[in-house]
């Protein structure tokens, strides 16, 4: 089969009411692809809904057998609109928090001093009781003694404009302390990001490895490793960051580096999710025939592990990676939240939700804690799509 | 059987070792103790450096980390403990009570919100997720599919804040004071003091319900979708059954299955209360006193907090794998 015809099909396939290939997924990349010349069943049904059916099919059937297991996979993962709307929303983030800040005209730590001849206004009551010629107090008929309000209004200039509210010049306002909130969104969402990439590969990379080991050894290895595992996820995870949040603010860490410190933590009590999966699925593949002819040629453990037997994981590790770095965001949100993410000074979305404390916040000001607030539940949704998208797209059961 | 459960149970006290040496560590590493942040804030306490270390002597903070740890474990006999493997977990610093009496007082309010929650948002998903992988791919199952997972994207502390705003603020059916009972209530009956306290568990529930409806109902969904591909499921629409009886009989008894026993593992962890959620709504449970005893540097606390969560979680896990034996005749513990 020649390369294009390939691609054609791919193309061809990615409308969306279109008849269901013949979907025998494959086991993996390790397993030979042949699977796509069979034609399942379910596949032959009719599809409702669309004209030309026979034609497609007929078209469908000359080209489907070139299609490899990875191409059936993002075929399948294109077809759905909610996956390629996942997609969207995160290039669509990654470009605003990375792009955004060169159009911006203040910079992440920028205060703005220049107030626009913004007041600040204070009014004050103050009551002075009514007095009579002979200087005695007034009462009315109640008993309630009359008094005569003054009201003193204070004005004075602003020196920063702060809790301004969206302009021209602020599109989300300003915060507190003065601070634009759009450059800061940008700012935060860049540390969100980049953030939970970092943690889910370290926690993959750490998953693998040990879940591997565990897996392949049986036995006393994997009842140690296993035991860790236990243990790790018996640890509460908010209130054990919180704790080693405060240790590291003792150990002198420099607050603009704790983050950092954080996410090795992260990391080191969030493989043993990965680390299970790894380790069911090799338990059961070591069984198989194609490792028993691994073993057979004599092959290396290390290349029997990572060369035959990670692959064949790889479709569920790209899932719950994805679905992963939803929960990442969502963990960082909250610590920022609680106050033990970044400095005050750097931006960072739970931090910046965290002026809801304040009950005048929020109640008047939408425009500090909102956007930040829809950025991270779109970055956590946009993960959540692709990965709930890919793991239809794995599944070699799936109907379409 | 019970050669397994005895097995269990052995791993789960070796786990929750573990899990007492990693958080004895680190809880003693953190800076500032209960008793610097407290008496050198105090300015009718005289300074002195004697007196800090005899109150330090006194609060055991003195003994190295691995001292310490025995002395938590095994009993104090300055402090008059038992220890923590005895279940006395000490005496809480920042309570002045021992910390199992402030555990066992504060777990209800929170047990109440979330069982309260989850009778409400239980059925609903298990409902709705039926009801979606019935309709596999309709206009039902994506509506569900979207709305849940728009729900579980949500984190509780930027939900809550919507919820108040919306409805104590702008609305004002609740008390934006938030907390357990309204203020200013001048000698309220026991039944208006009930519908008060009520009234304002309100929205913490719906704020649970609505973040936990997702993953329960997409758990159902799968389940649900799984069986129905079975083989039994077929053998009952070739006799010719209703569909009614297949979906409601068949199949879904079978896939109960799963979610009656992910019930059972999640019991425990009702006890266990949720920090930021109840912080935010300022609801007393064993959550928030948590956290502002973590803030204090309450080690006993702190300690007895955390491992009757991880307690709690070892239980769940030991239910779990019960509660298949006793659901699903199919499963036997052989190991």
């Amino acid at each position: 089969m020649k390369e294009e015809n390939k691609k054609d099909a791919v193309a061809e396939t990615s409308v969306p009411a279109q008849e269901a290939p013949p979907v025998e997924a494959a086991e993996g990349p390790a397993a030979p692809a042949e699977e796509g010349a069979a034609i399942d069943p379910a596949a032959q049904e009719p599809a409702e809904g669309h004209a030309a059916q026979g034609e497609e099919k007929g078209f469908l059937a000359d080209n489907v057998r070139s299609l490899s297991p990875m191409q059936l996979v993002l075929k399948r993962f294109f077809r759905s609109k909610l996956s390629l709307i996942g997609l969207a929303t995160i290039v669509a983030l990654f470009l605003f928090c990375w792009l955004g800040p060169l159009f911006s005209p203040y910079g992440e730590e920028t205060i703005d001093y220049d107030a626009n001849g913004r007041l600040n206004v204070t009014v004050t009551e103050i009551k002075i009781p009514l007095t009579d010629e002979n200087g005695d107090y007034v009462y009315d008929e109640d008993g309630n003694q009359v008094t005569v309000s003054v009201w003193r209004v204070q004005k004075s200039e602003m020196l920063v404009d702060t809790l301004a509210n969206p302009s021209a010049e602020h599109w989300f306002g300003t915060d507190k302390n003065g601070y634009d909130v759009l450059t800061r969104i940008m700012y935060g969402g860049r540390v969100s990001l980049t953030l939970s990439l970092i943690v889910v590969l370290l926690e993959t990379v750490f998953g693998v490895i040990l879940g591997g080991l565990a897996g392949y050894f049986g036995k006393w290895v994997d009842s140690l490793i296993m035991r860790i595992v236990d243990i790790f996820n018996c640890i509460p995870t908010l209130p054990l960051l919180l704790i080693i949040g405060s240790v590291l603010e003792g150990a002198g860490v420099d607050p603009n580096d704790r983050i950092y410190f954080m996410m090795v933590f992260l990391t080191l009590f969030g493989w043993t999710g990965i680390a299970r999966i790894v380790r069911g699925q090799i338990l059961s593949l070591r069984e198989q025939e194609f490792m028993v002819s691994a073993t057979a040629r004599g092959l290396s453990t290390a290349r029997k592990i990572f060369r035959h037997l990670v692959p064949n994981v790889m479709p569920q590790l790209i899932v719950s990676m994805t679905l992963g770095l939803g929960s990442v965001i969502l963990m960082e949100a909250s610590l920022s939240y609680l106050g033990m993410g970044v400095p005050l000074t750097k931006a960072s979305w739970g931090g910046m939700i965290n002026d809801v404390k304040d009950p005048t916040v929020l109640q008047n000001y939408l425009n500090l804690w909102v956007p930040p607030g829809i950025c991270i539940v779109l970055a956590v949704l946009g993960f959540n799509f692709i990965g709930d998208g890919l793991r239809d797209a794995f599944d070699p059961k799936a109907k379409r | 059987m019970a050669k397994y459960i005895i097995k269990r149970i052995l791993i789960s006290i070796l786990i929750l070792f573990g899990v007492s040496i990693i958080l004895y560590t680190l809880l003693r590493c953190m800076p500032g103790d209960y008793v610097t942040q407290k008496f050198t804030a105090n300015p009718s306490f005289e300074n002195s450096e004697e007196k800090l270390e005899l109150m330090k002597e006194l609060y055991g903070l003195n003994d190295s980390i691995f001292v310490g740890y025995f002395k938590w474990l095994f009993g104090n006999p300055t402090l008059q403990t038992r220890g923590a493997i005895l279940f006395d977990f000490g005496t809480s610093f920042l309570y002045d009570r021992p910390v199992t009496e402030v555990i066992a007082d504060k777990m209800w309010i929170s047990f109440a919100l979330t069982l309260l929650s989850l009778v409400i948002y239980y059925p609903l998903a298990v409902f709705l997720g039926t009801r979606a992988a019935v309709k596999q791919y309709g206009a039902f199952d994506y509506a569900t599919t979207v709305l849940t997972m728009i729900g579980i994207s949500f984190p509780t502390f930027f939900f809550s804040a919507i919820v108040v705003k919306i409805f104590a603020y702008d609305l004002g059916w609740f008390d934006t004071g938030l907390g357990q009972v309204s203020g200013g209530m001048y000698n309220p009956t026991a039944w208006e003091l009930f519908i008060d306290q009520a009234w304002h568990l309100v929205l913490p529930i719906f704020v649970v319900v609505v973040l936990s409806l997702g993953s329960i109902m997409r758990y159902t969904r799968t389940n649900m979708l799984e069986v129905l591909n079975a083989d039994y499921i077929r053998t009952a629409r070739a006799k010719g059954l209703s569909e009614r009886s297949v979906i409601y009989k068949h199949a879904f008894k079978n896939t109960m299955i799963p979610m009656v026993t992910m019930l059972a593992g999640l019991l425990p962890g009702l006890f266990g209360g949720s920090m930021i959620l109840e912080d935010f709504f300022k609801v007393d449970g064993i959550g928030r006193i948590a956290y502002t005893a973590m803030n204090a540097g309450d080690i006993p606390f702190v300690m007895g907090y955390n491992m009757f969560l991880a307690l709690l979680t070892v239980l769940g896990m030991l239910l779990t794998d019960l509660m298949y034996v006793a659901v699903d005749p199919r499963v036997k513990l052989t190991r």
